[in-house]
């Protein structure tokens, strides 16, 4: 069982080339009204200073799962608008997420020659099992975690449209 | 060549596709990790790993002293949603129409 003994990643790094200027990519992770628009369709709110509150909410579906009101928080620890957000993730989505430590989240967005962006999430999900499949989207009917995000996120940046909408 | 041509070409060498392997296993290795299992040397291990970088499949990142290399599964994730999430679509819907000439009949 070598998959299960020695996948012990700690660590998850994603990365996407988006065309888009730092600051269109920085509202869309950022302000509420583009959150809604792309991956899990969740408003967010972010308090963009360090120490400041970050939540994202359910949307009809979830809570018509039985999730609750807020499925996320978190706390801003570094906010460099628009090339790096550092920050908590702790989701209450279910008791064992829940029971588990608070993970960190990096979003970096570099501008490379050419009207391309390159965003790199970096997710720290050390002392948090549940997510390490969750988030890296190999739970079935769970969406697709991250790829499945910034694969979104792309698509409607580029084109103006999300995937599934 | 665009961002799938250089995916595409980077899946298609079966060494690649090993070193992303290990790292399915196990993330964030070191070139000195990802040489041990390969009967080749640490130039060829190298090149194989540039070229999975540029095309977006592997990600390395410094860590202190080391250069770890992170799994990137985007750019495939990418191809999945633009090909093959189109025919599961068409899929999807030929059988609901088959459904509902079923239904139809009944």
């Amino acid at each position: 069982m070598t998959t299960a003994t020695e996948k012990r990643v700690t660590t998850q790094v994603y990365r996407v080339f988006i065309k888009a200027k730092p600051q269109a990519i920085w509202d869309a992770i950022t302000r509420p009204e583009w959150a809604e628009k792309y991956g899990y369709a969740c408003r967010v709110e972010y308090d963009l200073r360090p120490g400041g509150a970050y939540r994202s909410f359910a949307n009809e579906p979830m809570k018509a799962h039985g999730m609750p009101d807020v499925i996320i928080v978190g706390e801003v620890i570094e906010a460099d608008p628009p090339r790096k957000l550092v920050q908590t993730w702790h989701p209450l989505w279910d008791a064992q997420a829940s029971a588990e430590p608070a993970t960190r989240l990096t979003w970096e967005i570099t501008e490379e020659p050419g009207g391309i962006c390159r965003l790199t999430v970096t997710h720290d999900v050390s002392g948090a099992p549940s997510l390490v499949p969750m988030v890296a989207g190999e739970v079935p009917n769970a969406g697709g975690g991250w790829p499945f995000v910034l694969s979104d996120l792309k698509t409607l940046l580029e084109t103006g449209k999300a995937l599934g909408r | 060549m665009t961002d799938d041509d250089r995916v595409f070409k980077a899946l298609a060498d079966p060494t690649r596709r090993f070193l992303l392997d290990r790292l399915f296993v196990r993330d964030g290795r070191t070139l000195t990790e990802l040489e041990s299992d390969l009967a080749m040397t640490r130039f060829g291990v190298m090149k194989h790993l540039r070229v999975l970088e540029a095309a977006g499949l592997v990600v390395s990142r410094r860590s202190g002293r080391e250069k770890r290399h992170f799994l990137n599964p985007v750019p495939i994730r990418l191809i999945h949603d633009r090909w093959i999430g189109k025919y599961r679509e068409r899929h999807v819907s030929a059988l609901a129409a088959l459904k509902n000439q079923l239904e139809e009949r009944t």
